[in-house]
Formats: C-alpha cells, structure tokens, sequence
C-alpha cells in the first residue's frame, strides 16, 4: 500500500469534496423544491399536462444519469455554442460553467425521482384530511403547504432518506465533464502515480463516512419528529 | 423518417445499435446471473448460521452503500488481476479478461447484494404456517422451495426485481468509463466523430428509454400471470 500521494494531494482532495458537496446538496434541495410541482401536476393537473409532466419524470427515470449529463453539457451546451444569436444576444449563457450543466443535470434527475415518490405519497393522504383543510376555509395553496404535502412527506420519510443516500452514490458521475470533483481528483492521482486501489479504497471510504453521516442526520430529525419543521 | 434519421446520424446508427446490443447483453447476463446469486444469499441467510449471515450482511452493506462508479472500477481492475492471478495458478499463462466479460461479472456482483435484500425480504413475507404444513406433509426442503416458498415468494419480490433490472440497465452506463463498449460510449464517439452531440445523446438517451419501458411491460404481464388467481387486494 503505497500513500505517498495522500499528503500532496490534500488540498485538491478537500476542494474536490467541497465541489461534490455543493453539486449534491444543491441537486437536493432543487430537486426537491421542482419535485413538489411536478408530482402535483400529475394528480390534479389537465390530461395535457400531467402527461407531459409524467413523460417527463418516466424518460428521466428510465435513461442513465450519464446521459443525461452528456445531453446537458455536451449537448445543450453544443447547441448554445453553434447559434449565433444566442451567443451574442445573452453573451453570458457562453460562459456558463460546466457546474451549472451539472447542477441543473442532477437537479432535474433528482426532482424526477422525487415526484414519483411524491406522487405516490400524495395520493396516499387520507381524502378527509385534505376536505377538513378545505372546509376550513384554506386556499388550494394553504392546504398543499399546510395539510397535504406534511402529511405525505411524513409517510415516506424513510423513502426520503433512501432517495438522498442514493443520490449522494451518484455525484461521482460528475467527474466524466470537465469539473473537477473529489472523483476527478482520485482519477488524476490513479493516472499521475500509476496506482489502482489506494485511491479507489480512499475515496470508498470517503462515501461510506458521508452516507454514514447523512443517516444520522436523517435518524436525528426522525427521533425528533419531523412535524415540528412541516407544519 | 429513416433517411431523415440517417442523415442526422451519418452513418453512425449502426454503431449506436451494435452498442445498443452490447448494453442489452451485459445487462441481461449481469442481471441473472446478480438475481441467481442474491437468490443464493437469501436462501443462506435464511439458514440462520451466525457467521454467513454477518459476512452476507457486510457484503449487503458495502455494495449498497458505496457508489456503483468507484465500485465497478475498483471491481474492474482487481478483476484482471485476479483473474489473471487465477489463470496462472491453473497455468494458462497471462489472460487478459475481456471488457465486456469484466463489466458483466462487476455489474453481477453490484446486483447480487440488491437481489438478496429483495428475496430476504419477499422470503420473510411468506406466511410460517405454510412452511410447516409444507413439513408436516413429508416435504424435503428442495421440494418445499420448488413448490411453496418459489410460488409465493415471487411476486412479492417481482416489483422489487423490476427496479432492480433499470438500475442494472442504467449502471451499465457506467462501464463506460472503463472503456468497455456498449451504448453510452456508443453514443460518446458517435458525437464526438460528427459533432452532432445534441442528436447523439438524445438518440442515446432514447434507445435506453425505449428498453426500460418495453422491459417494464413485460415485468408487468409477469406480475399478472405469477398473481393469476390471487385475491386482488
């Protein structure tokens, strides 16, 4: 075992991980604020749009992560590139950095994942509890934030948990595109000093900390009881 | 349709649908061959021995909760050398293990530690009462697995095993990074040959698309069949 190379790479490690931090935490909560519409417009939207927003959430679902991120960053930012009138006309969506096709890539991925969750949640909230809301007078909107989505989120909590985990097993995708996360620099140490199992083993280890860390996280809000951040 | 497809793609679709191939044969054989061994580690931690449960249990645990990119590399390179170490020791000389052989038994082992948390689970879900009549009539334990605990097991654990078989498909992806090919690396050189990225990876993107659900009708019809009879509940 050789860890020569840990002392030297150090600070790349931490940024790395600071870039796979953002991109995950970010994906999450984005992900999840744009899950919240896109399971309600599959209940209660028109024929047109819950179509559209089921379609959307299935392709996401069913197509790998990776392509998705190609599409975004090679893809879309080919296409934005190669027209001349968007480049000059918005000359800062040129300059936009790969981060943002990533952040916007895993956000979506995850908001698909979520809305099917959601969905299924949503559907699950007891008919009365939803009409008590209603006859007391509550807007449709007062009675989604107040009443139906704390009562669904509340039923899946554990799902939830799993969901987070899972997309933190993702973020290593990041480094197939230009940006350089804790992945990209693990690749660059097994390229320059020609080892294999030494980084592969650290950054394992890193995840198993991480996840460790975000199960805790999600057990301590769950013994405290999650109402109190809902209602 | 079919000339407007090919003028978009240069010429480059029979390379997208060779790897659309690739993709379907390393998923499929990853696929059953992770189902036969989590079904296998099941039934071993069914038994109840302390030892195989706890070294199941930890396998279970690492492979659930490490990413599938860093394991699928580090399974890739350790597969060469071990294969490699193996093929010696029987004296074949150097084998060098073919890439798409390695993803298919790195893709196997990531979905064996899944399928056995679902067969543990649909395997706990069958009622005792049905073993032990199964016993009191004289049946052996290979006859009671063929006959009572298969049938009823199944398909509680066939929605379990559906996401299971996309989250194989959409992990096959993934080898690409180690350079074996199969539809995403497809899908990679095909842009990057014709600078037509937006209308490779959307092609990409919906070959994998159209397998997940054409495959997920088909675990649906098989629901149904394995359920025919059963109460609907």
């Amino acid at each position: 075992m050789n860890w020569s190379w840990l002392p030297e790479f150090a600070p790349q490690l931490l940024q790395g991980l600071g870039v796979t931090l953002l991109v995950f935490s970010v994906s999450v909560c984005a992900g999840f604020i744009v899950a919240v519409p896109l399971a309600l417009a599959q209940i209660r939207g028109t024929w047109l749009i819950a179509k559209l927003a089921g379609g959307f959430c299935s392709t996401l679902r069913g197509t790998p992560l990776l392509m998705q991120l190609f599409l975004f960053y090679y893809g879309i930012g080919s296409l934005i590139a190669s027209a001349p009138a968007v480049r000059e006309g918005l000359p800062w969506l040129v300059r936009l950095d790969a981060i943002w096709y990533v952040l916007a890539a895993f956000s979506l991925n995850f908001a698909a994942h979520e809305a099917e969750v959601l969905r299924a949640a949503l559907l699950g909230v007891p008919r009365g509890e939803i009409e008590a809301a209603e006859s007391y007078g509550l807007s449709p909107l007062q009675v989604v934030r107040h009443v139906w989505l704390p009562s669904a989120i509340l039923r899946v909590y554990p799902v939830l948990a799993n969901d987070v985990i899972a997309q933190l097993k993702t973020t290593p995708v990041i480094f197939t595109v230009p940006v350089v996360d804790v992945m990209a620099v693990v690749n660059r140490v097994m390229q320059d000093r020609l080892l294999v199992y030494e980084p592969l083993i650290f950054i394992g280890v890193i995840y198993l900390i991480l996840s460790f860390l975000i199960l805790q996280f999600f057990a301590m809000v769950g013994r405290r009881g999650p109402q109190r951040w809902l209602a | 349709m079919l000339s407007w497809l090919s003028s978009v793609l240069q010429g480059y679709q029979w390379l997208l649908l060779d790897g659309l191939w690739q993709t379907l044969l390393i998923s499929v054989l990853a696929y059953l061959i992770g189902s036969a061994i989590g079904f296998c580690l099941a039934l071993a931690n069914g038994t109840g021995v302390r030892s195989i449960s706890i070294a199941i249990k930890t396998y279970t645990y690492l492979f659930r909760a490490l990413p599938e990119l860093i394991l699928i590399m580090l399974l890739y390179y350790a597969s060469d050398d071990l294969f490699g170490w193996v093929f010696k020791l029987f004296g074949f000389g150097q084998v060098q293990l073919n890439g798409t052989t390695a993803a298919i038994i790195v893709l196997a082992f990531v979905s064996a530690a899944f399928a056995c948390e679902i067969f543990s689970a649909a395997i706990k879900a069958v009622p005792i009462g049905m073993v032990e009549d199964a016993i009191s009539l004289g049946m052996g334990p290979m006859l009671r697995l063929r006959r009572i605990i298969f049938p009823i097991m199944l398909p509680l654990a066939l929605p379990g095993l559906a996401n299971l078989w996309l989250m194989v498909v959409r992990g096959s992806s993934l080898v690409s990074v180690v350079g074996v090919m199969e539809l995403a690396l497809a899908a990679e050189q095909g842009a990057g040959a014709t600078k037509a990225y937006f209308a490779f990876y959307l092609a990409g993107m919906a070959l994998y698309l159209v397998v997940a659900l054409f495959t997920l009708q088909l675990f649906y019809k098989a629901e149904q069949h394995l359920r025919r009879g059963q109460l609907a509940i």
